[in-house]
């Protein structure tokens, strides 16, 4: 009646899943999008292993983790917004 | 008793926590255009995180774990509408348009001309 094991095998697949999404993703925010979305499943998956392993520490790791997550979403779109020849149009031609 | 309360409620949430985050990873393959992935993302974001992590939070009773898990959840509430913000409005500006069904009008572009 565990479930643990089971939600942690359900997040690896949804894992690979937006992993096959920021590798054939037709633009940059689709693969951008991927990765935000792999970084919270990347804190699920680190707080379901602290539960599971009986380890408190990992909760930590996800804290740190949600948190480098959004300040590396918001760094990379900076990089790509700001960028010569970034628009999509332009980038069409 | 109260305890397997505990564990039923629990069970009930991380169960449909994962079938929130399944749903939503076959939506960020399935749909067509980026904005509607970033639905399927949001969904994944809000739904299944929060229920995952509030049937963690009843799993681990009073301890000093559910502080910090009510801080992982506060986080991830604050800062995913954010981003998914900050992502559309960028895709917007920078000439990508929405998916519409049929062409009927020359205004909307296909999808096809888009990288």
């Amino acid at each position: 009646m565990n479930i643990m094991p089971a939600a942690m095998a359900a997040i690896l697949i949804c894992m690979c899943l937006t992993l096959a999404r920021l590798l054939l993703g037709p633009t940059v925010f689709d693969r951008l999008l991927a990765a935000n979305s792999f970084g919270t499943k990347t804190v699920l998956f680190l707080a379901l292993i602290g539960f599971l392993f009986d380890r408190p520490d990992f909760l930590d790791l996800a804290l740190v983790y949600s948190l480098i997550n959004f300040v590396g979403v918001i760094a990379v779109l900076r990089y790509v917004t700001f960028r010569k020849g970034s628009d999509v149009k332009e980038r069409a031609e | 008793m109260i305890s397997g309360l505990e564990n039923i409620a629990s069970f009930v949430l991380l169960g449909s926590g994962i079938i929130f985050l399944l749903i939503g990873c076959i939506g960020l393959i399935r749909f067509p255009d980026f904005f509607t992935r970033l639905h399927a993302a949001g969904l994944i974001d809000t739904l299944g995180a929060g229920l995952i992590l509030i049937g963690l939070v009843i799993e681990s009773g009073w301890t000093l774990n559910t502080v910090k898990i009510i801080f992982i959840l506060f986080f991830l509430f604050l800062t995913s509408p954010v981003s998914s913000h900050v992502v559309a409005k960028a895709a917007l500006t920078s000439g990508l348009r929405p998916w519409r069904a049929e062409e009927d009008n020359g205004t909307s572009r296909s999808k096809e001309e888009l990288p």
